[in-house]
């Protein structure tokens, strides 16, 4: 190499990334991990000194309870948009002439989109006098509006609605790369279609299942604007709490351990998803592939 | 036509009118001369018009646009640099680099943004425009690392060792060679960039001032009021400007095939 080995193109990109990250990414999060360690402090947001109550706070009936609710309601939203998102992604790789690119641009779309915006769509949609009662009672199934905004289900709906290309597009993707010589190979010797389906389709589409299981689930605990105007009041999830603690409560270690609680639930899914990702390799060397 | 195609092109049309549905109500909605009702009362350009005489909201307009064409343009310099120093070289660290990349996309946006708010609030630095600019690069940062790195893998690779037996230096390589080529999706990363920092909600939240404002924090603190048929408008408007750069982001990226 010619360049001068001081300053060359190569040591001014690598090094400027790792700056760049290291100063916005991993600093702020070493300190995020250092406060949910310290006390609360009277003037300033923390007092420097060594604590283990804001994790013990966490046990507080009070606080367990929103977070196995936000966990219920984020798992009930991620169980929704496998199911209805699996068989959608499966089709969608099946799809054969050239408004393939299209189907699919009309999928990525949604997933650039504002959901801050699309969630005020939803909020017209489920309103007392909105769209879905106005239907409701054009059907003849409901006399007078029914509540729909404000309850549980709007923010399992909602939160479906914003988080549904993310799971479409990791399973598009892998279903996609699926290698069709194993289906047909699993036919000719005799298996039948759910076997088929249990024991070649999903173990091979894993991967892309826990990924976008991964980019429903993980903003699902934390869009905290999808429950502030779906659910009301009523619907206190990790995000509102962790907002609630920075901007009202002011108790920013209480706040930044219920962050690393949120920190710890992302590795512990990255960890599962390399295996995914491991055993499939691992398997296709077994037969060859 | 048999009856399982029927069944596949009716889910799919079902998905597909679930996506769409609500944004498009929002879009005929934001043209209803009404203000309360849901009954349609007749066209009218009325929500527009008042959004153009709105001084404060397009005042916050302008903001939105200067922070995202900064930090796209920002984001994507040092993503494009980033995405061909990980496809060119070895260096120190270049897995662990990698991986992070891919995290920083999967990482839940509110852990980034408290974090980001104790950096800015330790080094004492006043929340505002530089705060909101410097979270806005960072978190555009690894689309465009993706984006970019996404079309090198389609490179071949004995054009660069070619430049490089006639003579050419790591830079003019890189100016002459590799960024002509890489062109289309270094514009399409900006574009998406540029979307991104428009739409954030959640990041922006924690590292803005009560000085400066953006409109999605703006649109957020109007929603909670109720629904308006301003808001229509100004929601019609920005979902019209990210279906475009979308769509010509897109476009780009497929070319090369």
């Amino acid at each position: 190499m010619r360049a001068n080995p001081l300053f060359s193109f190569k040591w001014f990109s690598a090094g400027l990334i790792w700056f760049w990250l290291g100063l916005f990414v991993l600093v702020p999060l070493l300190m995020l991990l250092t406060a949910s360690f310290l006390q609360r402090g009277e003037t300033e947001f923390v007092k420097f000194a060594f604590t283990l109550e804001n994790y013990q706070r966490i046990f507080n009936p009070i606080y367990l309870d929103v977070f196995w609710n936000s966990f219920y309601l984020a798992a009930v939203t991620t169980l929704f948009c496998l199911l209805l998102g699996y068989p959608f992604a499966f089709l969608l790789a099946r799809v054969k002439g050239n408004y393939k690119h299209l189907l699919l641009l009309f999928v990525i779309i949604p997933f650039w989109t504002s959901s801050l915006i699309r969630t005020y769509a939803m909020v017209i949609i489920l309103k007392t006098n909105g769209v879905m009662n106005s239907f409701l009672q054009w059907l003849g199934l409901i006399q007078e509006p029914i509540q729909l905004l404000y309850t549980p289900a709007a923010v399992v709906v909602g939160l479906v609605y914003s988080l549904l290309p993310f799971m479409v597009l990791p399973l598009y993707a892998t279903i996609e790369k699926l290698d069709t010589r194993l289906i047909e190979a699993a036919k000719d010797l005799g298996a039948r279609n759910v076997r088929i389906f249990w024991s070649i389709i999903i173990p091979l589409t894993m991967p892309g299942i826990i990924a976008g299981s991964m980019l429903v689930f993980l903003p699902a605990l934390g869009m905290f604007y999808i429950p502030d105007l779906l659910g009301g009041a009523k619907a206190l999830l990790i995000g509102n709490l962790i907002q609630n603690q920075f901007l009202s409560a002011r108790d920013w270690p209480f706040g930044a351990a219920v962050s690393i609680i949120l920190v710890l639930v992302m590795s512990l899914l990255l960890v599962l998803y390399y295996f995914s990702i491991l055993r499939n390799s691992n398997n296709r060397d077994k037969v060859g592939l | 036509m048999n009856l399982k195609r029927i069944g596949k092109i009716s889910y799919m049309s079902l998905i597909y009118g679930f996506l769409y549905f609500p944004i498009l109500i929002l879009i005929i909605y934001s043209f209803n001369d009404s203000k309360y009702s849901f009954a349609w009362k007749g066209f009218t350009l009325n929500w527009y018009h008042q959004l153009l005489d709105n001084q404060e909201l397009l005042e916050v307009a302008l903001n939105s646009l200067m922070v995202a064409v900064v930090s796209a343009s920002v984001a994507t310099l040092i993503g494009t640099l980033t995405a061909v120093a990980l496809y060119r070289y070895h260096f120190f660290g270049k897995k662990v680099l990698y991986g992070l990349i891919y995290i920083l996309i999967m990482s839940p946006e509110i852990v980034m943004g408290i974090s980001l708010l104790i950096l800015f609030i330790a080094l004492s630095m006043p929340l505002g425009f530089w705060t909101l600019l410097l979270s806005h690069i960072t978190f555009c940062i690894p689309f465009v690392v993706i984006t970019v790195f996404g079309r090198l893998s389609g490179f071949n690779k004995a054009i660069i060792e070619a430049a490089k037996d006639l003579g050419a230096s790591e830079f003019a390589t890189f100016r002459l060679v590799v960024l002509p080529m890489l062109m289309p999706a270094v514009i399409a990363g900006w574009l998406l960039s540029f979307t991104l920092s428009m739409d954030d909600v959640i990041i922006s939240f924690f590292v803005t001032g009560p000085n400066f404002q953006l409109l999605p924090l703006k649109i957020y603190s109007m929603v909670k009021l109720g629904v308006k048929p301003e808001i229509n408008a100004l929601s019609t408007i920005m979902f019209v400007i990210t279906l475009i750069m979308v769509i010509i982001a897109q476009s780009l990226l497929r070319e090369k095939k």
